[in-house]
């Protein structure tokens, strides 16, 4: 505790901020993030064996595929956002959450209560068919009232901060929050059947149509990527990286900068999730423009997270959970660059429709929110629970590599499946036919799809890990073990 | 609160602004990350100018290329159509039959209408025409249901089986056993003489038989050879379009047809698929295995 912090809480050896309602939030994320890797990993297997989608309409493909990218998106990612966001800034704020245990609980278990009643619904079939936003209108109005309580908290926390600036973490959560909500609203606008003689409540349909119902969809399916998985964690990564590390964030201007300059751009990226279509030529070219400018100001993050570390790179060798945040950083930055690269209209051609699409998302999602989520909630479960570190550091090393493993596995499989799908699509022989018939490209993607679940497999038993050593740790346990890094010369 | 210090490591000076312990360094932009950033800006300017970029009231910049996606997939289209005019014209202009006669025409046909079968048919009939078993027939044997010419073929390509074309191939099998025509005795006898059919043994002076001329022979022929024109398939060999699997006995694969028949059907290809893809595609479905 800081001299600061200790002046703010009047109370003796009591943290004077709500940290139960974090706690859970915490504890909810880890448990949604297990379920949605392995339902992910489920419906990779069945993309390479197709019978294990049982042939029970509940099982298939279509059905939980919205459930892995949900979970993993909104209940593992969703959780640890809302969780760290009020962690972050009560402390950087000197203030206990605004609306107290009240407000906060209410988010939390509302949150919870959704994504339950989500996951129902998709198993049940109903879907709006929207790619992350696959929650019917009714379940839209909820999670509208959740999000304008998340909003009330954090903002009135901002608000009666006791410190004169705000913290850079708090303009990305802040950004994050309040561009989700405008998204949602703007691209969940829809009108319930029933309202027009049809005979369901639970169903609706967007109030747009053909090519401007594609274009709201992907202003909202690229900015989720954009403010939720983008914005909301480079929140995570401006707290716990310098925290970890010790060290000061390396540049104050740059992150004035890269932040105006990545909402800015990016917001206006969203067309070229639609070339080659019915979306008219000059959108196109802005969406792939707007995504190439959107290359720096992606990278500001990654320099800002690296370079932190200037100082501090001997930690990397002996602490495995700056490992999991600066990789987190390495991989955002590799995505960050294949993303504009992608967006040009030359190599989306070839990239469009395939794997290659796929793999690029999952390096984002596990590599870069994954394991920055990782490696926060090493740091922040001991801070929470009162211990001095995690039960075994060891442990976090061996979730490390085998998660890395599992992602290195996961994207390469997709790059190769991908390149070779897209070329397989586009070869025509010497007389003029398509080479291949798409079920050819199909049975050439098999190998890969089997190495891809395998990958997502480790990610999952890495993730198990994880689960033995912060339960270990909520425990109050300490595992008897040689620091790493000294442990190569203690052993000889 | 604002103590601005020195960085020992770095000799950046701080901003003197602190949170939770976290302070910022003043350290200045990185000059390459502004070069590149503003290269990609310009690039971007350079881009709107030659690309149609900015959208206005009821139009949009054309830019200094003139690039248009829909003109240029028109384009890509009529090549890739220009590439195959040679013998495309050819395969028009030749019969069906003769297409054989010239090794060229025959190689292109067999080529056009492997991908097209690919593309089109293998969704049902399976890559290679091999069939599923109780659902799709084979095309890659000599058993025809509607007969196994290439005239033949063309026709069921084009207009398919039992759909709302009026030209597709239409029969009906009757339902036996429902009520009248046979009790279910009679039916067993009959099932046991098919039997004995596909099993090229047939029971000949067996009650069966005298129901199966009596009731069947008009379309399945005497014999059990079917007659092609009206959809009947031959009996008399043991291929059992309808047996989903091995435990299924042929016996109460017969009783079911006879009883509740089904009726496969298949689309018409001739408004999606154009005169020569359909003529490569019998050429192609001929060749794999029995055609005659």
């Amino acid at each position: 505790m800081t001299a600061a912090t200790a002046a703010f809480g009047a109370k003796g050896d009591a943290s004077p901020y709500l940290d139960d309602v974090v706690k859970k939030f915490v504890l909810a994320s880890i448990f949604w993030g297990v379920i949605g890797f392995i339902a992910g990993d489920y419906i990779a297997w069945q993309l390479a064996f197709p019978a294990l989608n049982l042939d029970l309409e509940w099982t298939t493909f279509g059905r939980l595929r919205p459930i892995h990218t949900n979970a993993v998106i909104f209940a593992f990612g969703g959780n640890a956002l809302i969780g760290t966001s009020f962690y972050v800034v009560q402390r950087t704020c000197r203030a206990d959450l605004f609306g107290g245990r009240g407000l906060s609980n209410f988010v939390f278990w509302g949150f919870q209560a959704l994504i339950v009643m989500a996951a129902t619904s998709y198993l049940l079939g109903g879907s709006q068919g929207r790619e992350y936003a696959e929650l019917e209108w009714w379940l839209d109005l909820i999670l509208t009232v959740i999000w304008v309580a998340y909003l009330i908290v954090f903002a009135g926390t901002l608000m009666k901060r006791k410190e004169p600036h705000i913290y850079v973490a708090n303009w990305f959560y802040m950004s994050f929050i309040l561009t989700i909500a405008m998204l949602h609203l703007g691209n969940n606008l829809a009108l319930p059947v029933a309202l027009f003689g049809g005979e369901s409540w639970w169903k609706s349909y967007s109030l747009f149509g053909g090519v401007q119902d594609a274009m709201t969809q992907w202003w909202y399916g690229h900015n989720a990527v954009g403010f939720f998985l983008t914005a909301g964690f480079l929140a995570m990564m401006y707290y716990f990286v310098p925290k970890r590390a010790e060290r000061p964030v390396y540049s104050y201007r740059l992150s004035i900068v890269h932040f105006w300059a990545l909402i800015f751009l990016y917001i206006w990226a969203g067309p070229h999730h639609l070339h080659y279509t019915a979306l008219p030529d000059w959108a196109q070219t802005l969406g792939m423009t707007f995504s190439i400018m959107l290359w720096m100001p992606s990278w500001g993050g990654m320099i800002n997270g690296l370079m932190t570390l200037s100082g501090a790179w001997d930690k990397l060798r002996t602490d495995p959970v700056m490992r999991f945040l600066v990789t987190s950083v390495a991989f955002y930055g590799m995505s960050t660059f294949e993303g504009p690269m992608m967006s040009i209209k030359a190599v989306n051609s070839l990239s469009h429709y395939t794997d290659w699409t796929v793999g690029h998302v999952h390096s984002g999602a596990l590599g870069w929110v994954a394991f920055v989520t990782f490696g926060s909630l090493y740091y922040l479960v001991p801070k929470l629970w009162g211990r001095k570190e995690v039960y075994s550091l060891k442990l976090v090393g061996t979730h490390f590599w085998v998660a890395t493993i599992g992602v290195v596995l996961y994207i390469t499989a997709m790059w190769i499946s991908g390149i070779m799908q897209g070329l397989m699509w586009r070869a025509y022989d010497s007389m003029g036919f398509l080479q291949y018939s798409f079920i050819e490209t199909v049975e050439a993607m098999h190998p890969y799809y089997v190495i891809r679940a395998v990958g997502g497999l480790l990610f999952i038993l890495g993730s198990l890990v994880m689960v033995y050593n912060l339960y270990r740790t909520i425990k109050g346990d300490i595992r008897e073990e040689v620091a790493m890094g000294s442990a190569q010369t203690a052993r000889g | 609160m604002a103590h601005i210090e020195k960085d020992s490591v770095s000799g950046q000076m701080t901003t003197g602004h602190e949170w939770d312990g976290i302070k910022e360094l003043n350290t200045p932009l990185p000059k390459w990350w502004v070069w590149v950033f503003w290269a990609t800006v310009i690039w971007s300017i350079g881009y709107w100018v030659v690309m149609p970029t900015w959208p206005t009231i009821s139009d949009y910049s054309r830019g200094m290329l003139n690039y248009s996606s829909r003109a240029n997939l028109g384009d890509d289209l009529k090549a890739q159509q220009a590439s195959r005019a040679k013998f495309t014209a050819m395969l028009a202009a030749t019969p069906l039959e003769e297409v054989s006669k010239n090794k060229d025409l025959l190689n292109f046909a067999l080529t056009g209408g492997k991908i097209a079968f690919g593309e089109n048919c293998s969704a049902c009939h399976a890559a290679g025409g091999v069939g599923v078993a109780g659902a799709y027939p084979t095309l890659a044997d000599d058993e025809w249901i509607w007969g196994g010419t290439l005239a033949d073929i063309q026709q069921t390509i084009s207009h398919g089986v039992r759909n709302e074309d009026p030209d597709s191939r239409q029969s009906e099998m009757p339902v036996f056993g429902t009520g009248d025509p046979l009790d279910k005795a009679q039916l067993d006898q009959l099932a046991d003489y098919v039997v004995s059919l596909a099993a090229k043994a047939p029971a000949a002076g067996s009650p069966g038989e005298a129901i199966f001329v009596e009731r069947c022979s008009a379309c399945h022929a005497e014999d059990g050879s079917g007659t092609a024109a009206l959809g009947a398939p031959a009996l008399n060999n043991n291929l059992w379009l309808w047996k989903a699997n091995a435990k299924q006995s042929n016996k109460d694969v017969v009783l079911a047809q006879v009883t509740a028949p089904k009726h496969g059907s298949m689309p018409t290809w001739a408004g999606r698929l154009d005169a020569a893809t359909i003529k490569m595609l019998a050429i192609y479905v001929h060749s794999l295995g029995g055609g005659k």
